[in-house]
């Protein structure tokens, strides 16, 4: 820790506008990490001042108080304290408060204020706390507390001057820290900060006559126990339609763009080459490509999720959820990343951190691959339209999307029941997390922040896609390509590499659900992402072409494989454990490979299970 | 009969939080989270209680109930809102 800048560090309580604050101090120039060995997401970034010193700001979790009772409190109480290995003491601590709302974040003022290091307050929001005719004086309460305040609205250009003229003013000074006095707090020293600081604000605020409205008329709809259902039923309908249809141009701009790239290189290497040739086509720019390809379907979602999170929806949708949601073991807050789930389980499980609970968390990590991810898709339509006939049932539903809506319904189903059986096994003894959060007030989403958050997400999944995932992919080529076929062999090359011996190894036991070494060889190819596994089984069976082949592929399988075959490979997508990027996702996020290799396991037993018992009926009903 | 405030025993008038419907507006009295529904202990729930909010003498008004059986709530307290169960809202006394 031998840097010369200041180093500074927001805290402050939930939905004080911490993070705002934080991307107009840092802009871009963020770095989004973990803590050493746990699952805390640190965020740390840097400016400079006007007179040209240069600062690093540190974005601590949010907490109600330094009692630590989460792992992401736990950091900032040991941060603040100075007693966090491989993290320096913050040289100047800002404490953000909401200036419309101080109760809470003033009483973690006076504990933070026996901390005895350097600190600030900044009253954020200040311009929504003057339109509704909040008057705070200032001085008085500088004086009442002792520390030095400034104002800020974080979301305005300009917004943040003072605060950065204050922290020059501030380094122009030498500081000492007095001696912590902090212990952790009782009720009873809970209770006197607490009438400490409501003395303080009944001294310092006066408030409007007409206290602000919109947000309770807001929720007497959004909160309503029937129409708030049906708005969120609303919001998730139009989410789910812009992650399908409005990423589609997109994703299949990039699939084209990847295909054509690697056409081209194909093209410009001479054919003796042919090795090199394969791995940049195939292992290379196919394999990265085909994860990439989900870039603008996360992009949306978390431009949906952070939207929701901004206006202060988010808290509501738990509170709307956690009823329904708590029957399964589950809590409020996994509702959104478990819908994420259903584009692709990677941001899905990226989302769970609005989770606070540990073991909330796990579970919800645990199930949210079951959700129907886009990746199985194309998996599901090749083989329904090439087994299930598209008659009409009742007049007006379709079989085949009949069939389609069942296999999703089975996989929540299978995910609730996952979520019930996991926290009656593995969490039987310890008591459910209990439901309480903070309402904010609604507030006009700040399109530059929100913009930020959605720009670092995708770099974060990028970088993935550079990293784990490549080197996945490699494996994955390099397996279905060596040993290469010999000269004027017959059959597609792929007949004679690992990913075949692997299948023919294999095929035993998948005999009994139903499935040959050709499906098997496909698999393997499919642990890269899911969909692969359709070009894959294109290859065993020696189809030339690239998407349009999709229908001749159809055509092959049903004169291949029985029903029987079919519903088995249905069935198993439902669980399939196939997919390399969603268990890395899983390990980088719950900080080990315990978890990963729990998913992989128990999704693996599950899909060989209801595989088995499904081909086995179908062959037992004579479905061949 | 109102009953002498130094014993432990409920108040005529005074209602556990969690068993109060929605419209209800009145004021914290105490905290007694020995007897509630909630897994946390005691202590801690009433520790959690006072950080979101929860002090004697604040006015609590419940705005919103959830979907399946009126849960969980909505609570004004003082001038923030918080959602808790009400199972949690047990250990709020209020009058």
């Amino acid at each position: 820790m031998t840097t010369a800048s200041l180093r500074l560090a927001l805290v402050g309580a939930p939905n004080t506008g911490k993070t705002s604050l934080f991307n107009s101090l840092t802009g871009s120039r963020q770095k989004v990490a973990n803590y050493p060995g746990v699952t805390v997401e640190r965020k740390s970034g840097g400016f400079v001042t006007p007179e040209g010193r240069s600062v690093t700001v540190l974005d601590l979790p949010g907490t109600y108080s330094l009692r630590g009772r989460s792992p992401d409190e736990e950091i900032t109480r040991d941060i603040v304290l100075g007693r966090f290995d491989g993290e320096a003491v913050p040289d100047l601590m800002l404490c953000v408060a909401d200036a419309t709302n101080l109760r809470l974040t003033l009483r973690l003022v006076l504990e933070l204020k026996r901390v005895g290091r350097p600190m600030m307050l900044v009253l954020n929001m200040i311009d929504i706390a003057k339109r509704r005719g909040v008057t705070i004086d200032l001085d008085r309460m500088s004086q009442e507390l002792g520390l030095p305040i400034v104002t800020s609205v974080a979301v305005r250009k300009g917004g943040v001057d003072e605060l950065l003229k204050r922290t020059d003013e501030f380094l122009a000074k030498s500081h000492e820290a007095a001696a912590s006095e902090w212990t952790t707090p009782t009720i009873a020293d809970l209770k006197a900060a607490q009438r400490e600081a409501d003395r303080i604000i009944a001294a310092v605020v006066t408030l409007p006559t007409k206290p602000d409205t919109l947000t309770n008329r807001i929720d007497s709809v959004v909160l309503h126990p029937v129409w708030g259902l049906v708005i969120l039923a609303v919001i998730l309908f139009v989410m789910f339609q812009a992650v399908f249809t409005w990423a589609q141009p997109a994703m299949e701009l990039l699939s084209d763009g990847f295909a054509a790239l690697g056409q081209l290189i194909h093209d410009l290497l001479p054919a003796s080459w042919g090795l090199l040739q394969s791995f940049l086509q195939n292992g290379l720019i196919s394999g990265v490509g085909s994860v990439i390809v989900f870039l603008p379907q996360i992009i949306i979602i978390f431009l949906f999720i952070l939207l929701l999170e901004d206006f202060g929806y988010m808290a509501r949708a738990a509170f709307l959820m956690d009823r329904i949601m708590g029957g399964a073991g589950l809590h409020g807050r996994a509702f959104i990343p478990l819908l994420s789930s259903f584009a692709c389980a990677i941001p899905g499980i990226m989302a769970t951190r609005v989770i606070d609970n540990r073991r909330d968390r796990l579970t919800t990590i645990l199930i949210a691959p079951l959700m129907t991810c886009s990746a199985r898709i194309p998996v599901y339509t090749l083989i329904i339209s090439a087994f299930v006939p598209a008659t009409t049932l009742w007049g007006f539903v379709n079989l085949q999307g009949l069939v389609m809506f069942g296999l999703y319904a089975a996989g929540i189903t299978s995910a609730l029941t996952v979520s019930a059986i996991a926290k009656f096994f593995l969490w039987r003894d310890h008591a459910p997390a209990p439901f309480m959060l903070e309402l904010p007030d609604y507030k006009m989403p700040r399109l530059k922040s929100i913009a930020i958050g959605v720009f670092t997400r995708a770099k974060m999944f990028l970088y993935r896609a550079g990293t784990t995932i490549l080197s996945m992919m490699v494996l994955i080529w390099f397996l279905a390509s060596f040993p290469q076929a010999p000269a004027g062999a017959e059959g597609p090359a792929i007949n004679y590499s690992f990913a075949a011996m692997i299948g023919h190894a294999l095929e035993p036991l998948l005999r009994p659900i139903g499935f040959n070494w050709q499906i098997a060889v496909a698999l393997i190819p499919g642990m890269a992402a899911r969909e692969v596994a359709v070009a894959a089984l294109g290859t065993v069976y020696s189809i030339e072409g690239g998407k349009e082949a999709a229908d001749a592929i159809g055509q092959v399988l049903a004169q291949k494989w029985t029903l029987a075959t079919a519903l088995s490979l249905l069935v198993w997508y439902i669980f399939a454990p196939q997919c390399a990027s969603t268990l890395a996702v899983i390990r980088r996020e719950t900080g080990g490979a315990k978890w990963m290799v729990v998913t992989f396991l128990y999704m693996l037993a599950l899909a060989y299970v209801a595989s088995f018992l499904t081909f086995n009926l179908a062959q037992a009903l004579g479905l061949h | 009969m109102t009953g002498d405030p130094d014993t432990s025993q409920d108040n005529l008038q005074d209602i556990r939080l969690g068993h109060a419907d929605r419209g209800f507006v009145g004021k914290i009295i105490r905290l007694d989270a020995l007897v509630t529904g909630s897994s946390l202990s005691p202590q801690e729930l009433e520790q959690r209680l006072v950080e979101m909010g929860f002090v004697e003498g604040a006015r609590v008004e419940i705005l919103h109930e959830g979907t399946i059986r009126r849960d969980p709530i909505a609570v004004r307290v003082d001038n923030i809102t918080i959602a808790l169960r009400r199972s949690e809202a047990m250990a709020v006394i209020v009058e």
